[in-house]
């Protein structure tokens, strides 16, 4: 006998957050209904098994007040994001600094790296 | 481009002003250019452009309008290039005092002191500010370490500073959820967020991936009763709610110490110049009351973004930011547009609906004419319908409406064509 098990999640991927049920059969995800776009699918999946998450932080400029935003170009393992943090918080960057520039490559070993979000010249 | 006349204080006259330079007056000004108006003047208080988004540097900005997921800086600097690739006039640091008669601003700035701007036709994109204790009315001392969810948001995010250690939340709006998330990637603890009514003011994305996340406790029909410290803020009185009267009860009050209170409880559009100007305001929205041209009472001066109401998407305020940008225009171009407040319909925000935008619509309303609005409660599987004189003309089936999320229709507006009033409902499917 396969145990199925419906879990019920919010996808946080845009702001119209759709209810998803996830269908969990012995401990796999196989299913999502509730999404109203394809890329609901991807999140209910990984949602029932490794929630990812974008994250957003700041890291200090040197000889500025104002910190530099940043985000990773992709989602990242949410049990990851304490770690994550903790490296942004070691990186000093130089200023001219524009959009998109690469500041951490590969954070935490999660293959996807950190891009400015700010122009500071 | 905008001519200096002689004299004092300076004049300068152009076809359009645009007072602010946020998302609503960065897409104002660029759709207008591109419908043919080049002579434009736009205002900004600040130093730089963006307005709200510059402090806004979470990602959930532009999945509409650009097919992607960006920060608020990031999607600010799109909006601002494009004003820029056409060579758009924007004066930095240029607070817009009032709004006079016939059009014309009274401006001041370092640059060039107290000007007047005669212009034909204006568009109002102030967006938005913080409510604030005051208007909460929290009993207690008046210590230090009571602050808005945007300045926390703005002194992290701007200036490097995190204003508190053990917090309390009261309200639990997109920027305080969002702001709850930044404290703790900064080392605080976010002890729990209040909520004096049953639902969310928030996005329910922002609730799972700014509380949820990090284990911070959402309080429904909870509020501050009690503010307490001499100096600096040493703990706050929490209290439950009654659902039905929205009252603290008495008795209830519970001790939590905290060294910071950070108060999250909505924004209002900021029609300071548009009152003393004598535009006509709409109490459900707090914005000016438009026609679908966007176009307020006082002829030749229209209003866009949150300013106008308060919106949650960034994508719609630029939208908005662009119709009313291309109906200033072709006010311009047609020298003042025809008088049609005859026969104009009204929009009247029935069962469920706080306001509605426009709040009129003239015979000139094209066939797809867009109303947005808010609901007053939650509604699964409800119905919108539309009645004009009591007769339904046509509805709309969603899977859930919540009052943080702004709802937006597309309606024929023959249907409405003769009619004096239109109203929209909400049919509960299932009302929890
Ligand atoms: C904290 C927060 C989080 C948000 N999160 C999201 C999100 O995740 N996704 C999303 O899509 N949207 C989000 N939004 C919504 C969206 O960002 C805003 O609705 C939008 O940016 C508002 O743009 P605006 O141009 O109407 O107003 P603003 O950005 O407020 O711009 C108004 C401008 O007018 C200027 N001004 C005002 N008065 C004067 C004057 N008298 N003279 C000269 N200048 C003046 C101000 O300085 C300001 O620059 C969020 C909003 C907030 C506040
Ligand atoms: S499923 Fe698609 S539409 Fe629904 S919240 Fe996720 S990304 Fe948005």
């Amino acid at each position: 006998m396969s145990k199925q098990e419906i879990r019920h999640y919010v996808c946080v991927n845009c702001p119209v957050g759709c209810d998803l049920e996830v269908t969990v059969t012995d401990g796999v995800a196989t299913q999502v209904s509730g999404n109203a776009c394809k890329r609901g699918i991807a999140y209910g999946l990984d949602e029932a098994t490794d929630p990812k998450r974008t994250v957003t932080s700041l890291v200090r400029v040197t000889g500025r007040e104002m910190p530099l935003s940043v985000r990773t170009e992709s989602p990242v393992p949410k049990k990851l994001i304490p770690e994550c943090i903790a490296a942004l918080r070691e990186i000093d960057v130089t200023p001219p600094i524009n959009i998109g520039d690469i500041i951490l490559e590969n954070i935490c070993n999660t293959g996807v790296n950190v891009i400015a979000t700010k122009e500071i010249n | 481009m905008a001519q200096t006349l002689c004299g004092n204080p300076t004049t300068f006259k152009t076809d359009i002003a645009i007072i602010g330079a946020g998302a609503a007056g960065l897409a104002a000004a660029v759709s207008a250019y591109d419908a043919g108006v080049h002579d434009i003047m736009v205002f900004e208080r600040e130093d730089a452009p963006g307005g709200i988004l510059k402090q806004c540097i979470h990602n959930g900005f532009g999945l509409q309008r650009y097919k992607e997921e960006l920060s608020g800086p990031e999607y600010a600097h799109r909006e601002y290039a494009a004003a820029l690739q056409r060579g758009i006039n924007i004066n930095y640091a240029a607070t817009v005092l009032s709004i006079e008669p016939n059009t014309t601003l009274r401006v001041l700035s370092p640059e060039f002191g107290l000007a007047h701007v005669e212009a034909k036709a204006i568009i109002l994109a102030m967006g938005s500010r913080e409510r604030t204790r005051g208007a909460l009315r929290i009993p207690g001392t008046r210590p230090a370490g009571v602050y808005t969810a945007g300045t926390v948001q703005r002194l992290i995010n701007l200036q490097g500073i995190v204003p508190g250690k053990e917090v309390v939340m009261l309200g639990s709006g997109d920027i305080g959820l969002i702001v709850a998330r930044r404290l703790v990637y900064e080392g605080a603890h976010v002890k729990m967020v209040l909520n004096r009514s049953h639902f969310s003011g928030g996005l329910r994305r922002n609730i799972v991936q700014c509380l949820d996340d990090y284990g911070i406790p959402l309080r429904l029909l909870q509020t501050v009763t009690n503010v307490y410290g001499r100096d600096r803020i040493e703990a706050v009185g929490v209290s439950e709610v009654d659902k039905p009267t929205k009252q603290a009860i008495p008795g209830t009050e519970e001790r939590v110490s905290c060294d910071m209170l950070v108060l999250s409880v909505g924004l209002i559009p900021e029609n300071d110049l548009s009152r003393a100007a004598g535009i006509s305001l709409d109490r459900g929205s707090q914005g000016a009351i438009v026609n679908e041209q966007y176009q307020t009472s006082v002829p030749g001066i229209f209003s866009c973004g949150n300013v106008l109401h308060v919106h949650d998407l960034v994508d719609f305020v630029s939208d908005e930011g662009e119709r009313a940008g291309r109906s200033a225009a072709a006010y311009v171009q047609n020298e003042g547009a025809p008088e049609q407040q005859t026969a104009t319909t009204r929009i009247v925000p029935g069962n469920g609906v706080g306001y509605v935008v426009p709040q009129l619509v003239t015979p000139a309303a094209h066939d797809d004419l867009l109303l947005r609005f808010r609901v007053r409660d939650i509604y699964h599987k409800p119905t919108i319908s539309v009645k004009v004189d009591g007769e339904t003309v046509k509805t709309f089936k969603r899977p859930i409406l919540i009052p943080a999320e702004m709802v937006e229709i597309h309606l024929n507006a023959q249907l409405l064509a003769g009619h004096a009033t239109a109203e929209i409902h909400i049919e509960a499917g299932q009302n929890s």
